[in-house]
């Protein structure tokens, strides 16, 4: 059994907030939730099937459920860090295929900034029973950032990658990002303010990270009847796949993602390739994390990732490979830490010819999103998605 | 710049299967787990081989030589310090520390050797150093 065709996008929200002092948890997840259905044109009642992750408080789908009211015959709290909601796309189409609900929410929400957390620099222990791995790296002081930067430490001395390459990553989003009045960051910087911002861990600088934000946002899958029914354009699932990445029991190699394997399976379920992406949006957490999950999806070969990226390829209207046009986490939002929702959102505003006019990519008929969770150097979840506009 | 700063660092958590590798950190002994049916090493240590699921691991005592497989300093610390993958001579690459050197000397490859480090009210930690 394939999803090919078994399910669509049919709402949207992000919030606009990127600093929510006011707002508690469980009400974001409620507001994004409520404008995701508004747009739709669904209400709370057609809920029947409900997704989060471990941004959502206490149990998840248990408190989450009760706050606002639903009554799914089916719920899903896979987490797999950032990408969980990319993740939680192809598996609402699995039970829309499989006839276990017709109208699947997936939220996200997340205070970082509000609760003055340490992100990216402050190693973290989750707390509670150790995981088996935590005694053999926590103590040594992994972080966000340091993980990443040893993935492009390594792709750095195996390819040649240069620091300017991945700098034109950054550039690009932020061409984007100057026409999203949300964005965080909305400025348009060079490769020489990117190359000189302050290291933070080598080979990775400030303007190599992505921007810490509060906020959420939600998406609304359903079954392709109940999609007939409503007013917005269609946005049809292709393909889906997800694959979890490990140290492999020590033969860790940090040069390729787990996108390697989702991407081959998400194209070949939804019968195209990359060369048909009219747009893509692709996990953002660091510039390093664009360049390999791009080459691992097979827009480049491994190694010439840097090539692919350099001089404007990736600016909507300048070069042959649109990405992330809100700005995506290197400039606008990324909620929660957790990045992945975001990227599904661009994708369906693209499909649906509701980006922003100067970034949006003419006759967009095929758009592919994924996310990566956890941490690209340690242990991480993929996942991909394919959409079509019908 | 160089590592010239004392970090405190985090004790392990211990539980019962990795009981032995911290005795032999505590004597200053790097263990490796190895499984007989296929003979792989991994890292870090399971009684179950991660590779063939076998149950007939034993601990074997690494050499303490390896090479760096990647690094990064982190610079935005109150220390700052050398996160690294080495490869250790026995095969399995294990994350850890790279200290007593200058961090702007580091490189992919650059062949280290072990050293401990001692942790707050715990065993010491393996950690690597330029050979
Ligand atoms: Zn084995």
């Amino acid at each position: 059994m394939s999803i090919k065709g078994k399910a669509y996008i049919a709402g949207i929200y992000e919030h606009p907030t990127r600093l929510a002092k006011d707002l508690s948890l469980a009400q974001i997840h409620a507001e994004v939730a409520k404008e995701a259905l508004e747009d739709a044109g669904l209400t709370k009642d057609d809920v029947d099937g409900y997704f989060c992750a471990g941004d959502a408080p206490g149990l998840g789908p248990m408190s989450m459920v009760e706050y606002m009211g639903l009554r799914p015959r089916h719920v899903d709290s896979t987490d797999t860090g950032g990408s969980s909601y990319v993740l939680h796309v192809g598996h609402a189409a699995e039970a829309i295929a499989a006839g276990k609900c017709k109208v699947a929410l997936i939220t996200l929400a997340g205070r970082p900034r509000a609760e003055g957390m340490a992100t990216g620099t402050v190693p973290r222990s989750r707390g509670g029973t150790p995981t088996p791995d935590e005694p053999f790296e926590f103590p040594y002081g992994p972080t966000v950032v340091n993980m990443y930067a040893m993935c492009a430490m390594r792709h750095m001395y195996e390819f040649g990658t240069t620091a300017e390459q991945l700098a034109w990553i950054k550039v690009a989003a932020s061409h984007h990002a100057q026409h999203n009045p949300h964005a965080l960051l909305r400025e348009v910087v060079t490769v020489e303010d990117v190359v000189n911002s302050p290291m933070i861990s080598d080979p990775l600088r400030r303007l190599d990270c992505c921007v810490i934000t509060d906020g959420g946002g939600a998406i609304v899958v359903v079954a392709p009847e109940i999609a007939r029914s409503l007013k917005r354009p269609k946005v049809k699932l292709l393909g889906a796949s997800e694959f979890i990445k490990t140290q492999m029991g020590g033969k860790v190699d940090l040069t390729y993602s787990g996108a390697r394997f989702t991407g081959q399976a998400a194209f070949a379920e939804a019968g195209v390739k990359p060369s048909d992406m009219k747009y893509v949006s692709i996990y953002d957490s660091f510039t390093i994390t664009v360049l390999m999950q791009l080459e691992d999806l097979g827009f480049a070969e491994k190694g010439k990732g840097g090539r692919l990226v350099a001089d404007g390829n990736l600016i909507s209207g300048v070069g042959k490979l649109p990405f992330n046009t809100d700005g995506g986490g290197l400039c606008s939002n990324h909620p929660g830490n957790r990045g992945g929702l975001t990227k599904v959102l661009e994708a369906v505003r693209q499909l649906r010819g509701e980006a922003h006019p100067a970034v949006q990519v003419k006759n967009c008929d095929f758009a592919l999103a994924h996310g990566t969770g956890g941490s690209l150097g340690l242990r991480h979840g993929s996942a991909t998605v394919i959409l079509g506009r019908e | 710049m160089a590592d010239t700063k004392e970090r405190k660092l985090p004790a392990p958590s211990i539980s019962a299967e990795t009981q032995a590798y911290w005795d032999a950190a505590a004597k200053g002994k790097l263990l490796v787990r190895k499984c007989t049916s296929c003979g792989e090493a991994h890292h870090y240590p399971r009684t179950i081989c991660p590779f063939c699921f076998s149950d007939k691991t034993e601990w074997i005592e690494a050499s303490g030589k390896g090479t760096i497989y990647s690094y990064s300093v982190m610079r935005r610390a109150p220390v700052p310090y050398a996160m690294a993958y080495v490869t250790l001579a026995e095969g399995p690459r294990m994350v850890t520390n790279i200290v007593d050197c200058d961090f702007d000397k580091l490189r992919c490859e650059l062949p280290v050797r072990l050293v401990f480090r001692p942790t707050d009210g715990g065993p010491p930690l393996p950690m690597f150093t330029p050979a």
